[in-house]
């Protein structure tokens, strides 16, 4: 018996010592990073830099103002994440519903179509958009084709959300529509006879129901999209950096003991949103059905 | 379906796939324009082909999806295996929380802090350059240990647990129970995490450019190198051959799944007869 036992454990090892060491270990290796300075002693330079560090940014009006510069790109990102993160669950609630109302075959097709976009590596898709929202590119020569006048969207906000909501869409659809595959019917049904409207079985038994997919898909949108690079760059001309920007240039430009204060930082952040939609979900969703 | 569903339904799915059918369309452009079509004309693939680097960066990538898939298939089974087996003990439950952390922490993190550990250890041994194909090779195996164990585990739970004791009972070491009995139920979970493991492998620009170094560059790595000077149609081309590739892996894989399902299917009709 215990001969079997310590095959098993011998099976694990390998595993363990690798977690350990290359994912553990690396975690500690940003905490560590983050509060030394380049000779590694310890400092909280990079956090006061972090949150007080100003820079002039030009109005619109011609008028200029003083910004804290990093405080306002983190903002920006969670704002961007947000709003993308909103509009995937708008567009892809309807569509998980949808795609769970359809024969079976129709289902998996649909599945297949969904995930397709995922298999094209990311930087082409964002580049391609790119060319799609070009002042010059196709979406303006079919505009102007069709007698509308040309409008700007690169190197707006809208072109970088836009680059979002695609890039991300298929992980808010995934888990929303698992969900709602698996779904009784027959609560539907019973909501029915016993007098609900349409509306009122999507709002009080539907969606109620599959709100752990709702949860798990805002989660995997929003924490991509929090922390995304190269989207910005390419589709708001760089004029919209984000958090995952900025790590990327303090890592090309070699401050890595600035990166990693930033990745701690945004690791933080995102460590306790999510403790703060498990708990809710647990306690509002599960806990409190009696009102 | 109502009209209202499939008019929503075919606008999104325009939406998903308008770049890629750009892609597809200006691959074949006579001109450099990523705009204006004027005319068909296969030359962006004939200077694919002969663009040593890009070439060169495919092999890589290749290379490393290859030993990646290898090790963490090898490994992450064995551990699913483990995992399963003890499970319940404290260990293990803490070892299924470490194995959340590279599906939840943004990639940039977990390649961030691989990048700091190396540089870390490659300073303490006095190396001039420590990043290379090795440690890109160190993360790819990181990442894609998840998948594969995430894909094995329920395979193991649903198998018929009395099977490998019965092996034992009838003298199989648990070793040998395990290559005879249990290997050939999980298969297609190994199969799956396997596949899976090498797409996101072929993908994956994040963590790679974090970890590479030495002048290894993978395609994700070259096409980002690629896209901060203008782009040629070349790109486009390139981007369909890598298209067609991965497509050709989903459509096996959803045989292997297709012939699970019929294998399950049959087994069913065998009892119902019974």
């Amino acid at each position: 018996m215990n001969h079997k036992l310590n095959t098993y454990r011998l099976m694990l090892l390998p595993y363990s010592v690798w977690s350990v060491l290359f994912i553990l270990v690396p975690l500690a290796f940003v905490g560590y990073y983050a509060f030394t300075d380049d000779s590694f002693s310890f400092t909280l330079e990079h956090f006061t830099r972090f949150f007080t560090a100003t820079s002039t940014i030009a109005n619109d009006d011609g008028t200029t103002q003083e910004v804290r510069t990093y405080v306002l790109i983190f903002l920006r990102s969670v704002r961007l994440a947000c709003i993308s993160t909103f509009i995937c669950l708008l567009l892809g609630y309807p569509l998980a519903y949808i795609m769970s109302k359809a024969k079976e075959r129709t289902q998996n097709l649909m599945m297949t179509l969904i995930m397709i976009p995922m298999w094209m590596n990311f930087l082409i898709r964002t580049y391609a958009w790119m060319t799609i929202m070009q002042d010059t590119g196709i979406l303006n020569n079919i505009l102007e084709s069709l007698g509308f006048a040309r409008i700007r969207i690169i190197g707006t906000e809208t072109a970088v959300i836009i680059g979002m909501v695609y890039d991300y869409f298929p992980y808010m659809v995934l888990p929303i529509y698992s969900i709602m595959a698996k779904m009784d019917t027959r609560l539907v049904e019973a909501a029915r006879d016993l007098g609900c409207g349409s509306l009122a079985v999507l709002r009080r038994v539907i969606f109620p129901l599959s709100l752990p997919g709702v949860i798990s898909g805002i989660t995997m949108v929003l924490i991509p999209s929090i922390s995304t690079f190269y989207i910005s760059q390419k589709l708001g001309n760089g004029k919209f950096l984000l958090i995952g920007d900025v790590i990327e240039g303090q890592y090309v430009a070699n401050n890595l003991h600035f990166a990693a204060a930033i990745a701690f930082i945004l690791m933080v952040i995102l460590l306790a949103a999510m403790a703060v939609v498990k708990y809710g979900t647990e306690r509002y969703v599960y806990g409190g059905e009696s009102e | 379906m109502k009209i209202g569903s499939k008019i929503y339904t075919t606008i999104v799915f325009a939406f998903l796939f308008a770049p890629i059918v750009v892609m597809l369309i200006y691959s074949f452009n006579d001109s450099k324009s990523l705009s204006v079509f004027s005319g068909f004309s296969m030359r962006w693939y004939k200077e694919l082909l002969n663009d040593r680097n890009t070439l060169e960066s495919v092999k890589n990538t290749l290379i490393l999806a290859f030993s990646a898939t290898a090790i963490s298939t090898v490994m992450g089974t064995a551990a699913a295996v483990g995992i399963e087996k003890l499970r319940g003990k404290w260990y293990c439950r803490t070892l299924k929380t470490v194995t959340d952390i590279p599906m939840t922490n943004p990639d940039i993190i977990t390649g961030i802090s691989l990048m700091l550990m190396f540089v870390f250890v490659g300073r303490l041994v006095g190396a001039r350059t420590s990043l290379s194909f090795w440690t890109m090779l160190i993360a790819h195996v990181t990442f894609c240990l998840p998948y594969v164990i995430l894909q094995v585990l329920p395979k193991l739970q649903q198998m018929d647990k009395a099977l490998p004791e019965a092996a034992m009972d009838l003298g199989c070491t648990p070793l040998r129970a395990f290559f005879k009995v249990e290997l050939p139920e999980i298969l297609p979970g190994i199969i799956t995490g396997a596949i899976m493991a090498f797409t996101m492998s072929l993908d994956d620009f994040v963590i790679s450019y974090f970890t590479t170094g030495n002048g290894f560059e993978t395609l994700p790595i070259r096409i980002y190198g690629m896209t901060k000077k203008t782009v040629t149609p070349k790109m486009y081309a390139l981007a369909t051959l890598i298209f067609f590739t991965t497509m050709s892996l989903l459509i096996v894989r959803n045989l292997v799944d297709n012939d699970q399902r019929r294998e399950k299917k049959e087994k069913k009709d065998i009892y119902a007869i019974k």
